[in-house]
């Protein structure tokens, strides 16, 4: 399968691309690993004129710890954050996400901006950054910041203008007494997402949960934060009783879209089974027993 | 090479190395890697199955800042070579004689009809750059994204478990 015919460019630095891209306008598009790019341009579902590749840009690869701030270039491909010491120490959520995403050859070349701003209703990366409550920066003509809340809009939809580029992932390094899990649900190796679940939680002194963060994907036209299960066990001593019932509300939030994968009804169940081991598992890394 | 802002219309030139050999070429942005090591260099060994990311047969290993990565080539641009080393399943044996992880399969009777084995033995070669050893669970993760039809796998498996020990043996990390 060929894709249409379209100009190839190959920029070094950031501003290049940034002007490249600002100078071809809609007709352009941003080539980072190809892993969801490539594959629509050969259905023909995109045919940009212009594509503009970011893989000679060397500046935005990279995995940095610094002051409790753990950054990211929006072209680390997934293979580099599954295999970096340093985000098992310090994020290991993401280790456990990135394993799970596609194939070692996919992940060799996807990149978690590419990810992220593919916005795939079902993609993995924007559960766990909603998780880790990320910021994304962006940069155009200026630069910003946005919220992962703030950043997927529908599906295949994101904060992001033609003009942007995101250019980085970065979050405060959760602490020492915190847990995690991204429990996903696959059909079979390598699938998408059935219903995935990204959970982060830190624990109080007094064994209570001072921060809950549980975030889901496959479960709606975009990937969202289950507030009202945070809400339930944010400031509680967890029982299981606590853990069923924030399981129910973010199956209640779920509104999930019916395919090969199941129905509407057996995923927004899934949602409930998923989130609470999410939930459980996150509490048995943080070393509370149920 | 087009640069930023370099008009890049028509074809483009580009240079490779495949299995230790130069080649240069102008290519057009849309060629796909994999036709362009089968068509443009004659090398059939890499394999269309799906040509939509799924299947594996068209695996091959490209050189990444001194990193020997398994990557799809029906999934990459021909273009996005440019400067690169590749390898492919022709570059494997030398002198007459079956690379270690050719000849598990051989041994192990890890093929039938053959037409996802060189890409499986390339995602082979590509897990071992990250797990020397792997546990036979880690070989079966490792394949996850290579369809074989015939065997059912289990000899793939076998076979991968030997070829990774024969190449730890002879400290031998990739051709
Ligand atoms: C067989 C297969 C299985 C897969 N399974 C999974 C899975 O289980 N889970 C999962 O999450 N994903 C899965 N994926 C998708 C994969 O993770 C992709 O790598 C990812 O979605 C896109 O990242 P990319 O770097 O390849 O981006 P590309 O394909 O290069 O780009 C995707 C889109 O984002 C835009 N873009 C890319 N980078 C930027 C940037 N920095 N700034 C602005 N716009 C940008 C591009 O213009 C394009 O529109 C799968 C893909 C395949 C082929
Ligand atoms: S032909 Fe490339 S993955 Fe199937
Ligand atoms: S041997 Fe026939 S597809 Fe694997």
């Amino acid at each position: 399968m060929y894709p249409r015919k379209f100009d190839y460019y190959a920029p070094k630095t950031l501003s290049q691309a940034l002007q490249l891209i600002s100078e071809k306008g809609e007709d352009a598009k941003i080539l980072a690993g190809g892993q969801s790019l490539i594959p629509m341009m050969k259905l023909r579902l995109a045919s940009p004129a212009f594509v503009v590749d970011l893989n000679g840009i060397k500046e935005l690869s990279y995995i940095k710890s610094e002051g409790g701030t753990m950054k990211l270039g929006s072209m680390t491909r997934h293979a580099d954050i599954e295999h970096s010491s340093v985000v098992a120490s310090k994020a290991p959520i993401m280790v456990e996400a990135a394993s799970q995403i596609a194939d070692q050859q996919v992940r060799n070349l996807g990149t978690i901006g590419g990810s992220l701003c593919h916005a795939d209703p079902s993609a993995d990366w924007p559960a766990v950054v909603l998780a880790l409550d990320a910021e994304l920066e962006a940069k155009g003509t200026v630069e910003r910041v946005i919220r992962s809340k703030d950043f997927f809009k529908g599906p295949f939809e994101t904060a992001l203008s033609q003009a942007e580029i995101l250019t980085e992932v970065r979050f405060r390094i959760p602490p020492a007494k915190s847990g995690y899990s991204y429990t996903k649900f696959e059909r079979k190796a390598g699938d998408f997402a059935t219903v995935g679940v990204a959970t982060q939680l830190e624990m109080g002194e007094d064994g209570t949960v001072s921060k809950a963060r549980i975030a889901l994907t496959a479960a709606g036209p975009a990937p969202f934060r289950a507030e009202e299960a945070e809400k339930l066990i944010t400031g509680q001593r967890p029982t299981a009783e606590l853990v069923e019932k924030a399981a129910k509300a973010a199956s209640d939030a779920s509104d999930p879209a019916p395919d090969l994968r199941g129905s509407a009804e057996y995923k927004k169940d899934m949602a409930r089974v998923f989130t609470k081991r999410s939930i459980r598992s996150a509490l048995e890394r943080a070393g509370v027993s149920i | 090479m087009s640069e930023g802002g370099a008009a890049a219309n028509g074809r483009i030139g580009i240079k490779v190395v495949v299995n230790g050999s130069i080649h240069e070429d102008k290519v057009e942005p849309r060629l796909l890697l994999v036709h362009y090591l089968r068509e443009t260099l004659g090398l059939t060994g890499t394999h269309v199955g799906c040509d939509t990311t799924n299947c594996g047969a068209c695996t091959i290993l490209m050189e990444a800042e001194g990193k020997w990565r398994a990557v799809k080539s029906c999934t990459m641009f021909a273009v996005q070579a440019d400067g690169r080393k590749l390898l492919t399943i022709e570059g494997l044996a030398k002198d007459g004689e079956l690379h270690p992880m050719q000849n598990a399969f051989w041994e192990n009777h890890a093929l039938q009809c053959g037409y996802c084995t060189p890409g499986m033995i390339m995602a082979a070669i590509g897990l071992l750059q990250y797990k020397p050893e792997p546990t036979e669970e880690e070989v079966r993760k490792g394949i996850s994204g290579n369809l074989c039809r015939c065997t059912g796998y289990q000899n793939i498996v076998k076979a991968i478990m030997q070829g990774s020990k024969q190449m730890s043996a002879n400290k031998q990390t990739i051709g």
